[in-house]
């Protein structure tokens, strides 16, 4: 995994509550057994017309948007389903993080895995988020969990010490689990199991 | 101190406790299907890594498979080659698969508890947020990302921060017409699709003790719609009975020992929650939702909502915008509304008790000739055991599709979809935009009520109907 370092960009407002999993990547997508390619793909069904043509007015097709890596959306952003696709759609295209009053639970963890930072911050900074002017740009910080306006203001967020500790040193959390084995192993001994599925 | 079944559950499974990390758990059944698994193999395949626990993993096909008759192919070359993955997956790594063309085969949420694999005081995992399903027998279920399977895959453990604990009380005798599917769509409606976030719901009191098991999944399949990652209720004796005998249920003294362990995993007296929401079933009607997302229901003889009367402006403009999409006027009742499909089936409501439920209001009945039925059976187990009781000639008489297992257009990735426009009542468990397929427009609701409505030709409150 790469280190994740501090940035600075333009962001993308899109004020919507609960934007969920299927709008980010329609599970018509999901038949794919490769991880990539899926960036095109990002909120298909809002960024493009049923000829497959790119809709003018939505957010991420106007030319301004497309460098940008910080999307800001409504209330519990990434609710629904499970999908991995859909943290790997939006890094894909480009983001490093999303900002929000609260995210799904799942999709948080999932983002996490993919160097994608889930930004929750109070609703007063979220509103002049929303209304921040095309050139503005916010500088993201992780290693000091920090969000700076461009009005100076500097908030700070909050991340899982561990997520944190991954994604700054890059470090493999499959690894550092496979380093417990002796822990897995002992706990495994002591474990009353009722169930062989390779049985019968 | 009394504990809570959730807590009991957290403790029983902690392998690891670090300073500064998140406890590491261990999993005790891991189900897997073709769509969040291709990716995590060949993550193990890339770093020369086995799958530690087959006996503790179990994998079918369930969402990309057409439910077109077996003899025909998949169509669909992607679709085609992911559930070819899957076996390829399966054979390589030596984890048993109720496939494609398996006798066995359903939708991962059902064949688990089907064959006894899902029991009480587990973990469960899976890459499908309706994971929480499984929760119904007292196990600790949720759904995981694919990084996730993989981690479980190589080492059956995962980090995990401990959830806080949500009591779901329900007491109350539901009504004539009322489901077990009108609580969850009621607790949706009343916490919002975000009320449960980083919460377990246990689910008690006497409505939830009076429901089947089957009922008892499709209230804990819904969790996730209100935001909690998971979702159980307490085993009892309607647990114990339904599991005896299950093909992958302990035996013998094996079966007493796990009976007596069982017993001990319902929350203590004096157990106390970290928050807590009651619903009284006996006041329930028949839900259905409005908007797109679950959280977005009402009863059924409820007035759609005015954005006009809502304060905060991203929630108003939220619920404008979610109107627009499914076309429909604030103030103004939602039975009535013309329907084009009906939809029977998915992991929330496929199961033999829904489709007998859907049956009893149809029989003798047609469906409307606007309307097009698909009653999706969850598993081929279910498919022949419907069979056998004619319940399929009731939907077919009727003028409804009776189709072969598998997700359907509850996803609508296999082929099975609504078409721009469209609008269906479905059992399923999710209405967002183009869930059903790219413009389709959901209102989610009980297999009676989807029945109901399949003969009206629109959205019908099934009391009517009842004799």
């Amino acid at each position: 995994m790469i280190k994740f370092t501090p940035f600075e960009s333009h962001v993308v407002p899109m004020s919507i509550d609960n934007i969920d999993t299927d709008q980010i990547i329609p599970a018509r997508f999901l038949k794919t057994i490769s991880k990539d390619g899926l960036g095109d793909q990002l909120f298909c069904d809002w960024r493009y017309d049923a000829a497959g043509t790119p809709k003018p007015d939505f957010i991420l097709n106007q030319d301004w948007a497309k460098q940008c890596q910080v999307l800001v959306a409504g209330d519990n952003f990434g609710c629904g389903s499970s999908r991995e696709h859909a943290p790997w759609a939006l890094t894909q295209y480009g983001f490093r993080a999303v900002v929000s009053t609260s995210f799904a639970d799942i999709f948080k963890s999932n983002a996490l895995k993919n160097s994608l930072v889930p930004v929750v911050v109070d609703s007063a900074t979220h509103q002049k988020l929303m209304a921040l002017p095309r050139d503005a740009k916010v500088a993201l910080d992780l290693a000091a969990q920090t969000l700076r306006l461009p009005d100076g203001t500097v908030v700070t967020f909050p991340v899982d010490a561990f997520s944190k500790y991954l994604l700054l040193e890059g470090v493999d959390e499959l690894g550092y689990i496979l380093q417990q084995d002796e822990a897995i192993k002992a706990y495994e001994a002591g474990r009353a199991s009722t169930l062989n599925t390779l049985a019968a | 101190m009394p504990k809570t079944i959730i807590e009991k559950l957290w403790d029983a499974h902690v392998v690891s406790e670090k300073e500064g990390a998140p406890a590491l758990i261990y999993i005790d059944l891991h189900l897997v299907h073709e769509v969040t698994s291709p990716q995590a193999f060949a993550g193990l395949r890339a770093r020369g890594l086995k799958v530690r626990r087959p006996d503790l993993t179990f994998a079918t096909t369930d969402h990309s498979t057409p439910t077109t008759p077996k003899n025909l192919p998949i169509i669909d070359p992607i679709a085609a080659a992911q559930v070819k993955q899957m076996e390829t997956n399966a054979a390589e790594f030596g984890i048993p698969l109720y496939g494609f063309h398996s006798d066995k085969q359903g939708i991962v949420h059902v064949i688990g508890p089907e064959n006894g694999l899902t029991q009480p005081g587990m973990t469960v995992v899976c890459g499908d947020s309706h994971t929480a399903t499984h929760g119904a027998f007292g196990a600790l279920a949720f759904g995981i990302g694919t990084s996730e399977v993989e981690m479980v895959l190589a080492t059956q453990c995962l980090p995990q921060r401990k959830s806080k604990t949500f009591e779901v009380r329900v007491d109350g005798t539901l009504r004539p017409g009322v489901a077990a599917k009108d609580i969850i769509l009621a607790l949706c409606a009343k916490v919002g699709i975000g009320g449960g976030t980083g919460s377990v719901f246990e689910y008690r009191g006497s409505a939830i003790s009076a429901l089947s098991m089957e009922e008892r999944m499709t209230v804990c399949n819904m969790s996730i719609e209100a935001g909690a990652r998971a979702g159980l209720v307490a085993p009892d004796d309607a647990t114990f009975e339904y599991l005896a005998g299950r093909k992958y249920s302990p035996e013998g003294a094996d079966w007493d020992a796990a009976v007596a362990r069982w017993k001990t995993l319902p929350t203590d007296d004096g157990a106390t929650y970290d928050q807590s929401v009651t619903i009284d079933a006996s006041t329930l009607e028949p839900m259905i939702t409005f908007g797109t997302n679950p959280g977005m229901g009402m009863a059924i003889s409820g007035a759609v909502p005015d954005p006009a009367n809502v304060a905060d402006p991203i929630e108003r403009e939220s619920l404008r915008k979610a109107l627009q999409y499914m076309a429909l006027t604030p103030g103004k009742p939602l039975a009535g509304q013309a329907i084009d499909v009906v939809f029977v089936g998915s992991c929330t409501n496929s199961r033999i008790s829904d489709l007998r439920a859907a049956a009893s209001v149809l029989k003798g009945r047609k469906v409307n000739s606007k309307v097009r039925m698909m009653v999706v059976p969850g598993s081929q187990p279910i498919k022949r055991q419907a069979e056998a009781e004619g319940l399929d000639r009731i939907f077919r008489d009727a003028g409804a599709e009776w189709r072969e297992a598998g997700c359907s257009m509850c996803i609508a990735m296999n082929g099975d979809q609504l078409t721009p426009g469209q609008y269906s009542v479905s059992t399923s468990n999710r209405n967002f935009e183009g869930r059903q397929g790219k413009g389709g427009r959901t209102f989610l609701a009980s297999p009676q009520t989807a029945a109901a409505s399949a003969i009206m030709g629109q959205v019908t409150d099934v009391r009517t109907l009842l004799g």
